[in-house]
């Protein structure tokens, strides 16, 4: 299972400023008892989507200019709590390939990466000016690690780890890795007796 | 003193490099022990078959059913499914474990629990060990000495097919806790002290070591429920040195090791050396701490039960205090409670069940209240029952429930309705957790038995006045 490769690319923000916002959120509970990975964006923030009648309520996230967007930025501290990987399947499967905060959960974008979703960690200023401006046309630039802000916003570098900026770049996920590493691993248990 | 001084945490990362880190990879780590349940492995179990891979180490994985098995069973004793995708995902892993030979404890084993009070109660946990577990509360196991963390399926995936991780090494941090706890301070509050003092990202790229007499002096039980919350601070695992209360614990359980004095010679070298450096160290007074209730939308909102509820402090403070009804200066004793859950990784070993039922005991559950109690494992129950606590718990009128992680994460049917306010053991008070719109109120077993009492949240020494 390999990812679409990601090296640049540009699209208006979508932005939910709160912080905090823990995986519950992102995909509730309940609908965890799936099986497969597929077609969990419709519950992508579900509770914030839908009334409780089912009816879509007037968020953001049900227009069509959210439905076109590839980035997500969201409020300090993204993606806390339960280790579900339906997040960021439910996020991908949304439509976002970028997720922009002030900070991001250690679990979550781990997950990310694992799924062809860029987690980027973004100083404080820049932070803020994404908050601001909701629905401004960002560049996110993975091979020179840059995020260029429109007009005079700037552009600012995140730091993205070689390995897991290499898996996104080439779409190749990290099982075929380990599995090249089979006879070091059997060294290994050979040699502590596991 | 060693020349080389490690942290304990160093010391077990050390012994699990299968090859090291590099600027251009993480390390391969290696995983002596794989618990998996229904929810995070169905989608790993495809991967597997997709590219025809077997399970390396069926004899280090080991299975249960809890997230969304229920805790009512019809007049037969057949499980009450919420629907139909539940019960088609047990099935699954059911099906699954069976076809790669991995232990499995369901329906029929007197073993089978939430994963990680099982895991413990098996004595398939151990000091030094690294675990892993689809489920971010593994740090639980960090109470034994273990590196324990919470993965993502697709990380499941990968020690499905190769016992390994790919993972960088976190920072280190130490918890050190002095001075002792003043009577009636539960483990529970002691660790949402701490989550409210360094915050929800306060851990965040670490892990941590709770240091000091106070841990020293705790049971394991108490020792499960401080590391099970280590992620509610932001760190994947947190951990205790492993000292005489571990090892007689771990005495005679079914995966205990055979030659267990050998064992336990081994485990005895496994504490941070002295003059080891932490790269953070968080000091706090032990004698400061009170029985704790949260009041807002994440655990670190939380204080003393008797406290004001602090100004919020930015907007999503003050969401989070629309959204439980409350206001900045109340306190929380005293809000009107429409249910308690007692119960979760976090609370439902049978010291917890001891509490609660202590509690409870000669009392009479507010007409206004509905109380369950849902013990974290079979084994638990069946503890439980032998003492009679569930006679004490149903004359109260509280509800005695099939094991599972039930209200925890409400994925098996038992939630909360709308608005309703409940008083929780679990580990997790986010918005909707325990159902769209419930309000959660995160305490200790005492705190929540002494509540369904009184009918709004109360301390037990509020109970008692
Ligand atoms: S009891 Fe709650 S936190 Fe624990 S494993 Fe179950 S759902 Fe996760």
């Amino acid at each position: 299972m390999s990812n679409a490769p990601l090296t640049t690319l540009t699209s208006r923000t979508v932005v939910l400023p709160a912080e905090n916002i823990d995986t519950d959120q992102i995909i509730p509970a309940r609908f965890l008892t799936v099986t497969s990975r597929d077609g969990l964006g419709k519950h992508a923030f579900n509770d914030w989507r839908y009334a409780e009648d089912g009816s879509e309520t007037d968020h953001e996230l049900n227009g069509e200019a959210a439905k076109a967007s590839q980035i997500l930025v969201g409020g300090h501290n993204f993606g806390c709590g339960s280790s579900r990987e339906h997040a960021p399947w439910a996020l991908t499967d949304y439509g976002f390939r970028v997720v922009i905060s002030s900070e991001i959960a250690d679990i979550f974008r781990s997950n990310a990466v694992k799924n062809g979703l860029l987690p980027i960690v973004i100083e404080k200023g820049a932070h803020q000016w994404l908050l601001d401006h909701p629905g401004a046309d960002v560049a996110v630039d993975l091979i020179r690690r840059e995020v260029r802000l429109p007009g005079n916003g700037g552009t600012y570098r995140f730091d993205v780890d070689d390995f897991s900026a290499h898996c996104l770049i080439e779409g190749v996920d990290e099982l075929g890795y380990l599995d090249g590493q089979v006879s070091a691993i059997s060294d290994y248990e050979e040699r502590l007796g596991k | 003193m060693a020349s080389n001084p490690l942290t304990l945490f160093d010391k077990i990362w050390d012994a699990h490099v299968v090859t090291p880190e590099a600027a251009a990879n993480p390390a391969t780590l290696y995983i002596d022990l794989h618990l998996i349940h229904e929810v995070t492995s169905p989608q790993a179990f495809t991967v597997l078959r997709d590219r025809n891979l077997p399970v390396r180490r069926p004899d280090r994985t080991l299975a249960t059913i809890d997230h969304s098995t229920p805790t009512l069973k019809d007049e037969d004793g057949a499980p009450l499914y919420v629907n139909a995708q539940a019960k088609t995902q047990v099935a699954t892993l059911l099906a699954n474990t069976a076809e790669h030979g991995v232990e499995t404890h369901g329906w029929d084993s007197d073993n089978r629990g939430v994963v990680h009070v099982m895991g413990p109660e098996l004595g398939a946990t151990q000091p030094g060990m690294t675990i892993v577990c689809g489920d971010s509360h593994t740090s639980t196991h960090g109470a034994f000495g273990a590196i324990a963390f919470g993965i993502g399926t697709t990380q499941v995936g990968h020690v499905l097919a190769t016992q390994c991780l790919l993972m960088r090494k976190p920072k280190t941090m130490a918890i050190e806790l002095t001075g002792e706890l003043v009577d009636g301070v539960t483990p529970k509050d002691v660790i949402l002290a701490i989550i409210a003092e360094i915050g929800v990202g306060g851990g965040t790229g670490y892990a941590l070591e709770y240091r000091g007499t106070v841990f020293e002096e705790m049971s394991m039980a108490g020792r499960m429920t401080v590391c099970n919350m280590s992620i509610e601070a932001g760190a994947r695992c947190g951990l205790i040195a492993p000292d005489e209360t571990t090892f007689d614990f771990l005495r005679g359980r079914p995966h205990s090791p055979e030659d267990f004095d050998a064992a336990v010679d081994q485990w005895r070298k496994l504490t941070t050396d002295e003059g080891a450096t932490f790269d953070k160290i968080v000091r706090m007074d032990a004698a400061t701490i009170r029985p704790m209730a949260t009041y807002g939308t994440h655990p670190g909102m939380a204080a003393p039960i008797d406290a004001p509820i602090p100004n919020p402090a930015n907007e999503a403070d003050e969401k989070a205090l629309s959204y439980m009804q409350v206001t900045a200066g109340q306190t929380m004793a005293g809000q009107r409670v429409d249910r308690v859950f007692i119960g979760s990784c976090t609370n439902a070993r049978l010291e917890d069940m001891r509490a609660a039922a202590n509690i409870l005991s000669g009392r009479t559950v507010a007409t206004s209240v509905r109380a369950i109690v849902v013990p974290g494992s079979e084994s638990v129950k069946a503890a439980a029952e032998a003492e009679g606590l569930h006679e004490i718990i149903m004359a109260s009128g509280a509800e005695w429930r099939e094991p599972g992680c039930s209200m925890c994460i409400a994925m098996n049917g038992d939630k909360a309705a709308p608005g309703e306010l409940v008083v929780s053991t679990s580990n997790r008070n986010f918005a909707g957790r325990q159902g769209p719109g419930a309000r959660t109120v995160l305490a200790s077993p005492e705190t929540a038995a002494a509540s369904a009492i009184a009918g709004v949240v109360t301390s037990v020494a509020g109970l008692a006045s």
